[in-house]
């Protein structure tokens, strides 16, 4: 019997189409429903469980009261099982973080969501790397690189992890837009961390040249190739957060911080998740920014980041920027240049162009970078 | 759904036979054939034929092959076949980028001829000068239609002529003392994986490039990524989305430029011969898929070949040996001091290479020009009626005509109804028709890719269109159908997570011994 959790944010979406920017915070919900906005979440649930429905009999949902999951849960003919309380009348945020940690200790397999950044963020608060998680999207926001492209992807996704033999996983980040910040005109995009997400098989189907992708081989091929030949001995690197550098690090035998922004000299951590200020104070003469894009955007520098200042970077210089990024990464762009966003259009100017990209041992990618 | 059926529609389905592993079928003491003993006065005179096989070549243990009866070996292999979606069997053309076209019949008889099977490679020159004709006018031919001035018909397929590519671009920069400077090699991430795989095989580092935003390879990418370490560029044109590169002197000038080689991944040419050629590009070195654009079958992964050619300061470093002729009498040169030496045993895949040339006698030049402008405007005609299929979106350089294949995306229609291009794969099988998720790399979501060749008339292709158009309607209208697909094939659908599982896979019945402590005759 397979334990599926499910959390429905009934309120993520709200904002999109009145235009709000977003749906944090109680009053900007009752904005949202005064302007005529309608739920988008549980629909969509809806849309992604159907796609379990003929294997109801093999898989137990644990789930909220009412519209947290509960009613979407039965109106697709699943009996499920209630892991809590909603406290008081309106769900909000303290809601879903207890409902994951519930999950979690119930031993569910993989937990299935159905809102935005938002909803993520209270996810990855409450259960860290320790479940598997799959987000269902239903958000405005949705920066965080854990979505299934689609409700029934979603659905689909989760039947093929809960079912087929090969459960594998990989890393995503979940960030978040500072929503005040942004109906103010100003994007601040925080990176919150990374939740564990199951990895679509059908990039693992055989093709016409054959091999599967993993992406845990491609981390340390491109490690192997920044470590051995592209990093002095002595060098002072800035190490810009992300599972691709946290793979770097290691096999330079330092663990870094995975959301912020380190350095290392010599082969040594000498700076732990420095702000800019700590940056420019005890970068010295820096060899190198060894930098990866985050999050489903594509972005390079300006989003998740922004300790990397316009000051930093200036002082690195576009030559010694050294960015690594798997191929699935750049795929995933659809062909979308990077994107850089710092706050400093003359840096962006100098940024812009083509940059090399790391992508493997002795194997490289020319490719362009925009703002 | 009250659209006109056709019979097709109506009435395929796959045959299913439950068929076990013939190894399984095994029956202890049955026989195919009784080879009679022989009789003792041949033994006297001759020997029993096997007393004579030297010691190192005799069996310590018995052979384990089934014991079967030739009936029901007939039996079991015929009803494997009935379960084949195949190249004979369909019209092809959802396999785009292999070229399915047809290959001739009579072209098998000269291939399984006995005249040409019962050839051995040692055997003297002089008694197989036919076949030696045959490989050195094959190379007259390929010359003529590239521009380039020698050929080795030595590759086993196209992956064995990249290999081959690389080699001598190594060998023309050590030749010229630059061996250690130029290590990189540049391509485009819609080559085949094989280029960049065969250039890190010789140990380059490798350059990948991207489109451009109109899915041109990027020029202005290219020239950030030549130096003076690049020893060579490899490159297709058209690519796998069926554009054609008009800039492509560009792009060899570049490379040349910067001191390094250009290796033409024509594999493909179905949709360019005696339109354009290598040479005219700047090419130095190109290769053709005999199993693609020269119709000899693709097989089960093979036998193809490869045709290896070059410009004539590079045609020292080919294969050897080559096949040449003195005026007078065809023969294998082995002097070649500075070739790459063999990038497989013997001459050629000559069976493959014998249809090859068979398929160039019959058609004549006119007849190559005229099956690229037919296999031309059959995909063209595919994109027109493709394009106006709801669900369906044609990639890159909007409004542009293709060559001979188009990559596709059904990336709209997935959005719309979450059936992915899996699914619509799976539903075609129920109406006999093979459409294939292609492919790699996935910058295109949800890929396919239709290829006609020039073996299909509009009344074929309308019928692939006829199935193709009912399953992406079927998407919007009755997602649940198509998603539950195939419904009238061999198997229902399969799981393929134990590919992943090596404990739950083997390709061979010995490996599947090994690994479940099967028997043979369980």
């Amino acid at each position: 019997m397979a334990k599926l959790g499910l959390i429905v944010n009934p309120i993520a979406g709200l904002g999109g189409r009145v235009g709000l920017k977003g749906t944090d915070g109680r009053d900007i919900v009752q904005r949202a429903l005064q302007l005529g906005a309608r739920p988008l979440a549980p629909s969509r649930a809806i849309e992604a469980l159907q796609c379990l429905r003929p294997r109801a009999d093999q898989v137990e949902i644990l789930t909220y009261p009412g519209d947290m999951g509960e009613r979407q849960a039965r109106a697709c003919g699943f009996s499920p099982t209630l892991v809590g309380t909603i406290e008081g009348r309106a769900t909000g945020a303290s809601d879903t973080r207890r409902a994951a940690a519930e999950i979690l200790g119930r031993g569910a397999d993989l937990l299935l969501f159905a809102g935005g950044d938002g909803t993520a963020r209270c996810i990855l608060e409450s259960v860290g790397d320790q479940m598997v998680v799959l987000g269902i999207p239903a958000g405005v926001k949705m920066h965080s690189a854990v979505y299934a492209p689609h409700p029934v992807r979603a659905g689909e996704l989760a039947a093929q992890y809960l079912f087929s033999g090969a459960r594998r996983v990989r890393e995503v980040e979940v960030m978040d837009i500072d929503e005040q910040a942004f109906r103010r005109g100003r994007m601040r995009a925080v990176l919150y961390g990374y939740l564990v997400t199951p990895c679509d098989a059908r990039y693992l189907q055989v093709s016409k040249a054959g091999s599967a992708e993993n992406e845990e081989a491609a981390h340390e091929s491109i490690a192997a190739e920044v470590v051995e030949n592209r990093m002095k001995d002595d060098g002072t690197y800035l190490v810009g957060p992300g599972t691709t550098t946290r793979a770097l690090l290691r096999k330079l035998g330092v663990e870094g911080t995975l959301l912020g922004v380190d350095v290392v000299r010599g082969g040594e951590m000498v700076g732990r998740d420095l702000s800019e200020e700590e940056l420019l104070g005890q970068m010295g003469d820096p060899s190198g920014l060894i930098v990866a894009p985050l999050g489903g955007q594509g972005f390079l520098l300006g989003r998740g980041n922004q300790q990397l200042s316009p000051s930093v970077i200036r002082r690195v210089g576009r030559d010694a920027i050294i960015v690594v990024a798997t191929h699935r990464k750049l795929h995933a762009l659809q062909g979308r240049p990077l994107l850089v966003d710092t706050g400093d259009r003359d840096v962006d100017w100098m940024l812009s162009g083509y940059m090399t990209v790391i992508t493997g041992y002795r194997d490289r990618v020319v490719y362009p970078v925009a703002f | 759904m009250a659209e006109k059926k056709t019979l097709r529609q109506k009435s395929f389905h796959q045959a299913k036979w439950d068929e076990p592993i013939i190894s399984e079928m095994s029956m202890p003491g049955e026989r195919g054939h009784l080879v009679p003993e022989t009789e003792e006065e041949i033994v006297t005179a001759v020997g029993d034929g096997i007393s004579a096989l030297p010691d190192h070549m005799r069996r310590e243990e018995r052979i384990d092959l089934p014991e079967i009866s030739e009936t029901r070996v007939l039996r079991h292999y015929l009803r494997l076949s009935q379960q084949n979606l195949g190249a004979d069997l369909n019209v092809d053309i959802g396999q785009g980028t292999c070229t399915m076209k047809y290959s001739p019949k009579i072209n098998e008889q000269f291939a399984t001829s006995g005249d040409l099977t019962e050839l051995h490679p040692l055997q003297d020159e002089s008694t197989v000068q036919g076949v030696l004709q045959i490989m050195y006018e094959l190379d007259l031919y390929l010359r003529e239609i590239s521009g380039l001035d020698r050929f080795s018909l030595q590759p086993g397929g196209g992956s064995q002529a990249i290999l081959g590519m690389v080699s001598i671009i190594e060998a023309y920069h050590r030749a010229r003392g630059d061996g250690a400077k130029r290590d990189e090699i540049i391509t485009t991430i819609f080559s085949h994986p094989s280029n960049p795989a065969a250039a890190a095989l010789k140990g380059y580092r490798i350059i990948t490039l991207y489109p451009d935003a109109d899915g041109y390879p990027d020029l202005d990418a290219l020239k950030e990524a030549v130096s003076e370490r690049t020893a060579g560029l490899l490159i297709t044109n058209p690519e796998d989305t069926g554009i054609f590169n008009p800039r492509i002197e560009e792009f060899t000038q570049v490379v040349h430029d910067a001191g390094g080689l250009c290796g033409y991944d024509q594999a493909n040419a179905n949709g360019i011969l005696g339109i354009t050629r290598a040479k005219e590009a700047g090419f130095d070195l190109s290769f053709f898929n005999l199993h693609k654009t020269f119709s000899s079958p693709h097989g089960c992964g093979g036998p193809g070949a490869g045709a290896l050619g070059v410009r004539k300061d590079l045609a020292r470093f080919l294969p050897v040996p080559l096949v040449s002729f003195d005026g007078e009498q065809y023969y294998l040169d082995t002097d070649a001091p500075d070739s790459i030496g063999k990038l497989r045993g013997f001459y050629g895949v000559i069976p493959a290479l014998v249809r090859s040339y068979a398929w160039v006698r019959a058609l004549g030049g006119e007849g190559l020009n005229e099956a690229a402008r037919i296999a031309v405007l059959n995909n063209n005609y595919l994109l027109g009626r493709i394009r106006e299929i709801p669900g369906a979106s044609v990639p890159y350089a909007p409004g542009e005509h293709r060559v001979e294949q188009v990559r596709y995306s059904w990336e709209d229609l997935t959005r719309d109804t979450g059936v992915t291009v899996e699914d619509i794969q799976r539903r075609m099988c129920d109406f006999g028709f093979h459409h294939w998720t292609s492919h790699h790399p996935w910058i295109v979501a949800e890929p396919f890719t239709i290829e006609p060749t020039e073996s299909y008339s509009v009344a074929e292709m309308d019928e692939y269109l006829a199935a193709l158009e009912w399953v992406a309607r079927e998407a919007y209208e009755n997602p649940e159908r198509v998603k539950g697909a195939p419904h009238n094939s061999v198997v229902h659908r399969t799981d393929h997570a134990p590919l992943d599982d090596p404990a739950r896979w083997a390709v061979t019945w010995r490996a599947h011994q090994r690994k479940t402590g099967a028997h043979k005759g369980d």
